[in-house]
Protein backbone atom coordinates (compact mmCIF):
# COMPACT_ATOMS: atom_id res chain seq x y z
CA UNK A 1 0.00 0.00 0.00
CA UNK A 2 1.33 3.21 -1.15
CA UNK A 3 2.41 6.09 2.17
CA UNK A 4 2.43 9.46 1.98
CA UNK A 5 5.44 11.23 2.43
CA UNK A 6 5.14 14.51 2.20
CA UNK A 7 1.50 17.32 1.73
CA UNK A 8 1.77 20.52 0.69
CA UNK A 9 -1.38 22.17 1.13
CA UNK A 10 -2.84 25.40 0.72
CA UNK A 11 -5.01 26.27 3.97
CA UNK A 12 -7.55 29.34 4.98
CA UNK A 13 -7.45 29.48 9.02
CA UNK A 14 -9.12 32.08 11.35
CA UNK A 15 -6.32 33.69 13.47
CA UNK A 16 -7.33 31.57 15.98
CA UNK A 17 -5.56 29.45 17.16
CA UNK A 18 -2.70 30.69 15.71
CA UNK A 19 0.38 29.63 13.69
CA UNK A 20 2.14 27.69 16.18
CA UNK A 21 -0.47 26.29 17.93
CA UNK A 22 -2.43 24.96 14.25
CA UNK A 23 1.36 23.85 13.26
CA UNK A 24 1.64 22.03 16.79
CA UNK A 25 -2.04 20.54 17.02
CA UNK A 26 -0.93 18.93 13.69
CA UNK A 27 2.58 17.86 14.48
CA UNK A 28 1.05 16.00 16.90
CA UNK A 29 -1.53 13.63 14.97
CA UNK A 30 1.77 11.70 13.99
CA UNK A 31 4.70 10.34 15.66
CA UNK A 32 7.11 11.67 13.71
CA UNK A 33 5.53 14.43 11.43
CA UNK A 34 7.46 17.42 10.60
CA UNK A 35 4.80 20.58 9.56
CA UNK A 36 6.18 23.79 8.30
CA UNK A 37 3.52 26.66 8.35
CA UNK A 38 4.38 29.63 6.10
CA UNK A 39 1.86 32.89 6.41
CA UNK A 40 1.02 34.16 2.88
CA UNK A 41 -1.50 36.80 3.02
CA UNK A 42 -3.31 38.08 6.02
CA UNK A 43 -7.13 39.30 5.76
CA UNK A 44 -9.33 40.94 8.38
CA UNK A 45 -10.81 37.11 9.93
CA UNK A 46 -8.78 34.71 8.20
CA UNK A 47 -5.27 33.82 6.78
CA UNK A 48 -3.76 32.40 4.00
CA UNK A 49 -1.41 29.76 4.40
CA UNK A 50 1.02 27.37 3.13
CA UNK A 51 1.60 24.38 4.79
CA UNK A 52 4.41 21.24 4.21
CA UNK A 53 3.68 18.45 5.97
CA UNK A 54 6.61 15.16 5.94
CA UNK A 55 6.49 11.53 7.78
CA UNK A 56 6.75 8.31 7.28
CA UNK A 57 3.31 7.48 6.87
CA UNK A 58 1.04 10.75 6.69
CA UNK A 59 -2.61 10.33 7.43
CA UNK A 60 -4.65 12.64 5.11
CA UNK A 61 -8.26 11.91 6.71
CA UNK A 62 -6.69 12.79 9.64
CA UNK A 63 -5.03 16.31 8.93
CA UNK A 64 -8.02 16.73 6.94
CA UNK A 65 -10.19 16.60 9.84
CA UNK A 66 -8.07 18.37 12.11
CA UNK A 67 -7.64 21.19 9.82
CA UNK A 68 -11.21 21.62 9.97
CA UNK A 69 -11.86 20.81 13.65
CA UNK A 70 -9.48 24.09 14.29
CA UNK A 71 -11.89 26.06 11.48
CA UNK A 72 -9.70 26.07 8.84
CA UNK A 73 -10.51 25.16 5.09
CA UNK A 74 -8.15 23.25 2.73
CA UNK A 75 -8.33 25.02 -0.26
CA UNK A 76 -5.95 22.90 -2.38
CA UNK A 77 -3.11 20.30 -2.25
CA UNK A 78 -0.23 21.35 -4.12
CA UNK A 79 2.29 19.15 -3.87
CA UNK A 80 2.21 14.97 -2.96
CA UNK A 81 4.96 12.79 -2.29
CA UNK A 82 4.01 9.43 -2.09
CA UNK A 83 5.91 6.33 -1.62
CA UNK A 84 4.57 2.73 -2.63
CA UNK A 85 4.63 0.09 -0.94
CA UNK A 86 6.62 -2.86 -2.31
CA UNK A 87 10.25 -3.39 -1.43
CA UNK A 88 12.20 -1.55 -4.23
CA UNK A 89 10.23 1.59 -2.56
CA UNK A 90 9.54 3.69 -5.51
CA UNK A 91 9.08 7.03 -5.14
CA UNK A 92 6.48 9.66 -7.37
CA UNK A 93 6.21 13.75 -6.60
CA UNK A 94 3.74 15.39 -8.07
CA UNK A 95 3.57 19.77 -8.25
CA UNK A 96 0.40 21.40 -9.35
CA UNK B 1 -13.04 14.05 22.95
CA UNK B 2 -9.37 13.43 22.18
CA UNK B 3 -6.57 15.51 24.20
CA UNK B 4 -6.10 17.52 20.99
CA UNK B 5 -9.94 18.36 20.63
CA UNK B 6 -10.12 19.10 24.53
CA UNK B 7 -6.79 21.20 24.64
CA UNK B 8 -8.43 23.66 21.93
CA UNK B 9 -12.16 23.54 23.43
CA UNK B 10 -10.10 24.72 26.67
CA UNK B 11 -7.93 27.47 24.63
CA UNK B 12 -11.19 29.17 23.42
CA UNK B 13 -12.95 29.11 26.98
CA UNK B 14 -9.60 30.35 28.04
CA UNK B 15 -9.73 33.50 26.17
CA UNK B 16 -13.39 34.39 27.19
CA UNK B 17 -11.93 34.50 30.63
CA UNK B 18 -11.86 38.04 30.06
CA UNK B 19 -15.72 38.28 29.32
CA UNK B 20 -16.29 36.34 32.48
CA UNK B 21 -14.25 38.16 34.78
CA UNK B 22 -16.21 41.39 33.54
CA UNK B 23 -19.47 39.84 34.09
CA UNK B 24 -18.45 38.71 37.96
CA UNK B 25 -17.35 42.22 38.18
CA UNK B 26 -20.29 44.42 36.77
CA UNK B 27 -22.64 41.82 38.45
CA UNK B 28 -21.25 41.18 41.29
CA UNK B 29 -21.37 45.00 42.18
CA UNK B 30 -24.81 44.99 41.60
CA UNK B 31 -25.81 42.00 43.68
CA UNK B 32 -23.15 43.77 46.73
CA UNK B 33 -24.90 47.17 46.10
CA UNK B 34 -28.61 45.98 45.94
CA UNK B 35 -27.97 43.99 48.85
CA UNK B 36 -26.65 46.99 50.30
CA UNK B 37 -29.54 49.19 49.58
CA UNK B 38 -31.77 46.08 50.56
CA UNK B 39 -30.28 46.53 54.20
CA UNK B 40 -29.86 49.79 54.96
CA UNK B 41 -33.53 50.36 54.24
CA UNK B 42 -34.27 47.89 56.47
CA UNK B 43 -32.03 49.20 58.64
CA UNK B 44 -33.18 52.48 58.77
CA UNK B 45 -37.03 51.25 59.02
CA UNK B 46 -35.85 49.68 62.07
CA UNK B 47 -39.41 47.79 61.61
CA UNK B 48 -38.47 44.84 59.47
CA UNK B 49 -38.57 41.73 61.20
CA UNK B 50 -35.48 39.12 60.66
CA UNK B 51 -37.46 36.77 58.98
CA UNK B 52 -38.76 39.49 56.53
CA UNK B 53 -35.24 40.79 56.08
CA UNK B 54 -33.88 37.42 55.13
CA UNK B 55 -36.52 36.70 52.87
CA UNK B 56 -36.41 39.81 50.94
CA UNK B 57 -32.67 39.72 50.38
CA UNK B 58 -32.71 36.16 49.38
CA UNK B 59 -35.10 36.86 46.66
CA UNK B 60 -33.64 39.65 45.49
CA UNK B 61 -30.22 37.32 45.12
CA UNK B 62 -32.60 34.82 43.53
CA UNK B 63 -33.80 37.58 41.15
CA UNK B 64 -30.10 38.50 40.58
CA UNK B 65 -28.93 35.06 39.94
CA UNK B 66 -31.92 34.65 36.88
CA UNK B 67 -31.57 37.51 35.69
CA UNK B 68 -27.76 37.37 35.22
CA UNK B 69 -28.13 33.81 34.07
CA UNK B 70 -30.80 34.41 31.42
CA UNK B 71 -29.14 38.06 29.83
CA UNK B 72 -25.63 37.05 30.30
CA UNK B 73 -26.78 33.53 28.11
CA UNK B 74 -28.89 35.37 25.67
CA UNK B 75 -26.77 38.41 24.59
CA UNK B 76 -23.78 36.23 24.85
CA UNK B 77 -24.92 32.79 22.32
CA UNK B 78 -26.35 36.26 19.79
CA UNK B 79 -22.93 37.36 19.89
CA UNK B 80 -21.16 34.14 19.34
CA UNK B 81 -23.92 32.62 16.79
CA UNK B 82 -22.70 36.30 14.77
CA UNK B 83 -18.75 35.96 15.05
CA UNK B 84 -19.66 32.34 14.10
CA UNK B 85 -21.56 33.09 11.06
CA UNK B 86 -18.93 35.57 10.10
CA UNK B 87 -16.17 33.34 10.09
CA UNK B 88 -18.23 30.47 8.26
CA UNK B 89 -18.25 33.15 5.10
CA UNK B 90 -14.61 34.17 5.65
CA UNK B 91 -13.31 30.58 5.44
CA UNK B 92 -16.42 29.00 3.33
CA UNK B 93 -16.89 25.75 5.75
CA UNK B 94 -19.48 25.01 7.71
CA UNK B 95 -18.00 25.09 11.66
CA UNK B 96 -20.47 23.44 13.76
CA UNK B 97 -18.85 20.79 14.72
CA UNK B 98 -15.19 22.62 15.25
CA UNK B 99 -13.66 24.24 18.29
CA UNK B 100 -15.46 27.49 17.42
CA UNK B 101 -18.57 26.03 16.75
CA UNK B 102 -18.50 24.10 20.33
CA UNK B 103 -17.13 27.17 22.06
CA UNK B 104 -19.81 29.52 20.63
CA UNK B 105 -22.27 26.75 22.62
CA UNK B 106 -19.93 26.46 25.47
CA UNK B 107 -18.60 29.85 26.25
CA UNK B 108 -22.26 31.64 26.29
CA UNK B 109 -22.98 28.75 29.17
CA UNK B 110 -19.64 29.53 31.38
CA UNK B 111 -20.62 33.14 31.11
CA UNK B 112 -23.83 32.83 31.93
CA UNK B 113 -22.70 31.04 35.39
CA UNK B 114 -20.16 33.31 36.19
CA UNK B 115 -23.11 36.34 35.59
CA UNK B 116 -25.39 34.18 37.82
CA UNK B 117 -23.44 32.60 40.50
CA UNK B 118 -21.47 36.12 41.39
CA UNK B 119 -24.31 38.47 42.86
CA UNK B 120 -26.31 34.98 44.16
CA UNK B 121 -22.75 33.99 46.22
CA UNK B 122 -21.71 37.69 47.44
CA UNK B 123 -25.37 38.40 48.35
CA UNK B 124 -25.04 35.04 50.07
CA UNK B 125 -22.34 36.38 52.14
CA UNK B 126 -23.46 39.69 52.63
CA UNK B 127 -26.90 38.68 54.43
CA UNK B 128 -25.02 35.47 56.55
CA UNK B 129 -24.72 37.69 59.81
CA UNK B 130 -28.74 37.96 59.25
CA UNK B 131 -28.77 34.09 58.83
CA UNK B 132 -26.22 33.90 61.64
CA UNK B 133 -28.72 35.51 64.04
CA UNK B 134 -31.78 34.09 62.73
CA UNK B 135 -30.62 30.48 63.58
CA UNK B 136 -29.50 31.57 67.25
CA UNK B 137 -26.13 33.05 66.71
CA UNK B 138 -25.39 36.35 68.40
CA UNK B 139 -23.11 39.06 67.35
CA UNK B 140 -20.94 41.89 69.14
CA UNK B 141 -23.48 44.38 67.24
CA UNK B 142 -26.92 44.45 65.36
CA UNK B 143 -26.54 41.78 62.55
CA UNK B 144 -27.86 44.81 60.07
CA UNK B 145 -24.91 46.58 60.78
CA UNK B 146 -22.67 43.93 60.87
CA UNK B 147 -24.21 42.92 57.02
CA UNK B 148 -23.70 46.43 55.98
CA UNK B 149 -20.15 46.46 57.23
CA UNK B 150 -19.31 43.38 55.38
CA UNK B 151 -21.20 44.46 52.09
CA UNK B 152 -18.88 47.37 51.86
CA UNK B 153 -16.04 44.84 52.62
CA UNK B 154 -16.95 43.31 49.81
CA UNK B 155 -17.42 46.00 47.65
CA UNK B 156 -14.25 47.03 48.71
CA UNK B 157 -13.01 43.36 47.21
CA UNK B 158 -14.43 43.70 44.31
CA UNK B 159 -12.85 47.24 43.83
CA UNK B 160 -9.39 45.83 45.03
CA UNK B 161 -9.68 42.70 42.06
CA UNK B 162 -10.86 45.50 39.60
CA UNK B 163 -7.25 47.39 40.61
CA UNK B 164 -5.55 43.63 39.85
CA UNK B 165 -6.93 43.45 36.40
CA UNK B 166 -6.06 47.02 35.61
CA UNK B 167 -2.70 46.46 37.34
CA UNK B 168 -3.55 49.99 38.95
CA UNK B 169 -2.51 50.35 42.57
CA UNK B 170 -5.17 48.34 44.64
CA UNK B 171 -5.75 50.14 47.41
CA UNK B 172 -6.57 53.28 44.99
CA UNK B 173 -9.03 51.36 43.20
CA UNK B 174 -10.28 49.37 46.33
CA UNK B 175 -11.68 52.81 47.98
CA UNK B 176 -13.01 53.85 44.58
CA UNK B 177 -15.51 51.06 44.79
CA UNK B 178 -15.95 51.69 48.49
CA UNK B 179 -16.43 55.75 47.93
CA UNK B 180 -19.23 54.42 45.42
CA UNK B 181 -21.22 52.07 47.81
CA UNK B 182 -21.03 54.90 50.42
CA UNK B 183 -22.49 57.82 48.32
CA UNK B 184 -25.15 55.05 47.61
CA UNK B 185 -25.24 54.80 51.44
CA UNK B 186 -25.25 58.00 52.38
CA UNK B 187 -28.43 58.66 49.44
CA UNK B 188 -30.50 55.77 51.22
CA UNK B 189 -29.85 57.43 54.44
CA UNK B 190 -30.71 60.86 53.43
CA UNK B 191 -34.48 59.83 51.87
CA UNK B 192 -34.95 57.45 54.94
CA UNK B 193 -34.16 60.08 57.18
CA UNK B 194 -36.28 62.53 55.23
CA UNK B 195 -39.63 60.75 55.50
Amino acid sequence: MATIKKLVLDVLKPHQPNALEFAITLAEQGADYRVHLAVTEMDEKTESTVLVITGNDIEFKRIDETIRRMGASLHSIDEVEVHGGRPDDRSTTVSS
Amino acid sequence: MNRGECRHLLLHLYRARGIARRYFITNGFDGALTMLGLLAGFYTSGTASLFVAVTACMGAAVALFMSGISSAYLSESAERQKELQELEQAVLVDLEDSDYGQASRYVPVLVALVNGLSPLLLSLVIISPLYFSQHGGTLPFSHFSVAIVLALAVIFLLGMFLGRVSRTFWLWSGLRALAVALVTLMIILFFSSGR
